[in-house]
């Protein structure tokens, strides 16, 4: 291994893990994964489990696709890399049931978004088809962050507006509440999908202020 | 075998040379050409190349048995923690509904003293209550009479409680529970309820302990029916209503599900646990009373 032309966390390599975070982010740049975006994030925890669990199943359905991708019929490539993807979704459920089930029971509702969640077979389409194993399964897990990056944003700010706690633990002081005498409630709508979409458009006003290049003239 | 094609009227000639006349237009050798062999190749690959219908099929099939290999072998090898995960769940929601920590769960015998199924009429039937526990959706998939509904008798504090699981849905899908009754089969110690599916932050609040603790204190009979337990709306709309608790807000299909789900539930062991109420009224009837004004006295406290 140690004899690879091209050392495997070379500049260029790192740079498929770091640009998905920053200027090629897929959810608030290329705008994809957005509707699990808005549905898993009304905590933090699950919106973390989802984050780990999308990272996990990008990076090897990237690095599996890759390793076939000479002895795929480009007829039928699609449906290919759906099965992969459903496979490894399911792997992923079946394992966390059986070793953390807590766990997996806030992802219970959420392994069928993983499955259609555009940025994989996004990355499978664009990445995979035509890079090698490595460089691939670095391009998944790069782009498993972004999206998870963004969910664990979203996740946070929903959490403390909307319930008060982070991480199931409350972090906004009982004395606040206007039930006990003092100025502060949850707000509910936070908690709600659409307001989550309101969050993603903020947190993409934010990121393209602070990077010109990203805004179209 | 090569193969010469006539320039002129397109002849083709199989041999090692090309023939010295073409036996169609009369023109001499000079005027074939070698062509170079197009007919389908051997040597193009696998089953004819990568995009042959034969190719493809081969392809997906072997596709498709090794990921359902994959699959089963995990599913299989993986089922055997999966169960017991579900089980120990079940018994610590058990331990949870009498009051008694998860941590015990290695003690779940001491807690949980009997178990058994009864029937719509009231009877004691045969059945393993943890395994129609375990499959509890069947249950109440069939005709009540058919149903077997388990019955757990739990001890804690010294005292005996009586588990009743309950079962229904919610607003994406079922939804679960366990009341668990004082030994006056009417006062509420302490429920539990779980979830498969509810909205995160909003219908999915019904398996956090702000809602479950409202339970306790609470009486499921009034005028001497059991009425269950209503779920109304707004916050601190069910004061000083022993029958009834605030819904989560955001949360109603889940809140009325909820509601639903013990009312229809109870009702199945409404004969049994008249049955075991009318013994008890031989026994004393102040008892029953003074249970449940304790209790409330209690809820009020909090």
């Amino acid at each position: 291994m140690s004899k690879e032309r091209e050392p495997l966390f070379s500049a260029k390599n790192m740079k498929l893990i770091t640009g998905p975070l920053n200027m090629s982010n897929p959810v608030t740049v290329q705008i994809l994964g957005i509707c699990s975006a808005l549905a898993v994030t009304a905590k933090l925890k699950p919106a973390f489990v989802m984050a780990l669990s999308v990272t996990i199943v990008t990076a090897f359905s990237n690095l599996i696709i890759s390793c076939i991708r000479k002895t795929i019929p480009s007829r039928i490539r699609i449906i290919v890399q759906l099965v992969v993807v459903a496979a490894l979704v399911i792997l992923v459920d079946q394992v966390l049931k059986a070793f953390v089930y807590d766990v997996s029971k806030q992802l219970s509702v959420f392994v069928g978004l993983i499955i259609t969640n555009c940025i994989i077979m996004g990355r499978l389409e664009a990445f995979a088809l035509g890079n090698t194993p490595w460089r691939s399964f670095l391009d998944g897990i790069g782009n498993g962050m972004g999206y998870g990056v963004i969910l664990l944003v979203l996740g946070f700010f929903r959490e403390l507006l909307g319930a008060g706690t982070l991480w199931g633990y409350k972090v906004i002081p009982d004395s606040w509440y206007i039930a006990n005498g003092g100025f502060y409630s949850n707000n509910a709508l936070v908690l709600l999908p659409p307001m989550a979409l309101v969050c993603v458009g903020l947190i993409i006003w934010i990121h393209r202020s602070r990077n010109k290049s990203l805004i179209e003239k | 075998m090569k193969k010469f094609k006539c320039l002129t009227c397109g002849y083709i000639h199989e041999g090692d040379n090309a023939p010295e006349k073409c036996p169609t237009c009369g023109v001499g050798a000079d005027q074939f050409t070698l062509i170079e062999d197009n007919t389908p190749k051997k040597s193009k690959g696998f089953l004819g190349g990568k995009n042959s219908n034969a190719y493809i099929i081969f392809y997906s099939t072997v596709m498709v048995v090794l990921v359902a290999a994959v699959l089963a072998f995990a599913s299989l090898s993986l089922s055997e923690r999966q169960q017991e995960n579900i089980e120990s769940e079940k018994k610590c929601d058990l331990l949870r509904t009498i009051g008694v920590p998860v941590e015990n769960i290695a003690e779940f015998n001491k807690y949980i003293t009997s178990s058994f199924c009864i029937n719509e009429t009231g009877a004691v039937v045969e059945g393993d209550a943890f395994k129609v526990l375990l499959g509890l959706k069947d249950e109440y998939e069939k005709a009540p009479a058919e149903r077997q509904l388990p019955l757990f008798v739990g001890n804690s504090d010294g005292k005996v409680r009586y588990i009743i699981p309950v079962y229904g849905s919610g607003l994406w899908g079922p939804i679960w529970g366990y009341i668990a009754l004082e030994d006056d089969w009417s006062t509420i110690s302490g429920v539990v309820f779980d979830h498969k599916g509810e909205t995160p932050g909003l219908g999915a609040e019904i398996a956090a302990t702000p809602f479950q603790s409202q339970f306790v204190g609470k009486t499921i009979y009034k005028d001497g029916q059991i009425v269950g337990i209503k779920v109304l709306k707004g916050a601190g709309s069910s004061s000083g209503n022993n029958n009834a608790v605030d819904a989560i807000s955001g949360g109603t299909i889940t809140s009325r599900g909820v509601e639903t789900m013990i009312i229809s539930c109870l009702n199945g062991y409404a004969k049994y646990i008249d049955q075991e109420r009318a013994k008890m009224q031989g026994q004393g009837e102040a008892t029953d009373e003074a249970v449940i004004d304790e209790s409330v006295k209690n809820q009020e406290n909090e």
